[in-house]
């Protein structure tokens, strides 16, 4: 397996695109977290509260991204993670997450992520600081 | 509106890293790396336990601010920050509490937007702080007139 300190400044970690979402991808969210806001689960609460249909927790798509950086955990650990909910992520939308390289020392990498759907508008964009261990 | 609030903390609250909730939230995340379930794994990783993913914060319970009412509908996610001094292991205590950091409004296209910053911190047994979750929450002025009827 490849290791994150191999990864150069520029250069991006494998992306992953997601499924689109479905409403049970967001039931379980609001199971595994605890967050039962019904926007996110229910249609006609989301047209009560003014959207096209539910949307994804913000922190749902937060959570996607983060998984960029599971297969490094030898090495380091995210200790800074980021990001701006931009945009709306709605039912079927289809998803990639991204992650590239900005700055690196001998301790930390400092990684550019985002969260893209499938008209290529960024959802959700931030920064991940990734320590690395001795 | 929420100015006065600002410094307010809530009483300290226990919380456990729980197998099952992690490994649920893991599954909820399309995250199913064994890193965060398999106890093989976490024995032969170098925590020599499991892990938990970096977003599941969000599962604690971290009590309740006096005196700060939030408006039950309406509230924006705008931005979010995790800041770790290491990951947290399943099983760990921890000790886990909300604080009020700022609140600020700001003129938008959107008209007068209230932005209120909420730092959700857990320390271990020691009082050792390990992660704060801060989020950004912004309240637009519909509802807050909602609140102050």
């Amino acid at each position: 397996m490849t290791t994150i300190r191999e990864w150069q400044v520029g250069q991006s970690l494998p992306e992953v695109t997601l499924s689109p979402v479905s409403r049970l991808d967001l039931i379980k969210y609001a199971g595994a977290s605890g967050d039962y806001n019904p926007i996110h689960t229910i249609d006609e609460e989301a047209k009560k509260a003014g959207l096209p249909g539910i949307i994804a927790h913000g922190m749902w798509t937060m959570g996607n991204l983060a998984k960029l950086f599971t297969p490094y955990y030898e090495e380091g650990f995210v200790q800074d993670y980021f990001v701006r909910f931009q945009s709306m992520v709605f039912l079927n939308d289809i998803i990639t997450l991204k992650a590239t390289v900005k700055e690196k020392d001998d301790k930390t990498i400092r990684f550019a992520v985002a969260a893209v759907n499938q008209h290529g508008k960024e959802v959700v964009k931030g920064e991940a600081v990734f320590s690395l261990y001795e | 509106m929420y100015q006065d609030d600002i410094g307010k903390r809530s009483e300290k609250v226990k919380n456990v890293v729980e197998r099952g909730a992690v490994k649920k939230f893991a599954e909820a995340i399309g995250d199913l790396n064994p890193i965060y379930w398999d106890e093989e794994t976490g024995k032969r990783s170098r925590y020599g336990r499991n892990i938990a993913p970096p977003t599941f914060p969000r599962v604690f319970d971290y009590g309740v601010i006096e005196g700060l009412k939030l408006p039950p509908k309406g509230l924006i996610h705008g931005e979010q920050r995790f800041r770790y001094e290491r990951p947290l292991f399943v099983g760990e205590e921890l000790y886990c509490y909300a604080e009020v950091k700022d609140y600020y409004e700001k003129q938008s296209s959107m008209g007068q937007l209230g932005f209120l910053i909420i730092a959700n911190n857990g320390e271990d047994t020691n009082g050792n702080l390990l992660f704060t979750s801060t989020s950004t929450i912004i309240i637009n002025e519909a509802v807050r007139k909602a609140m102050s009827v």
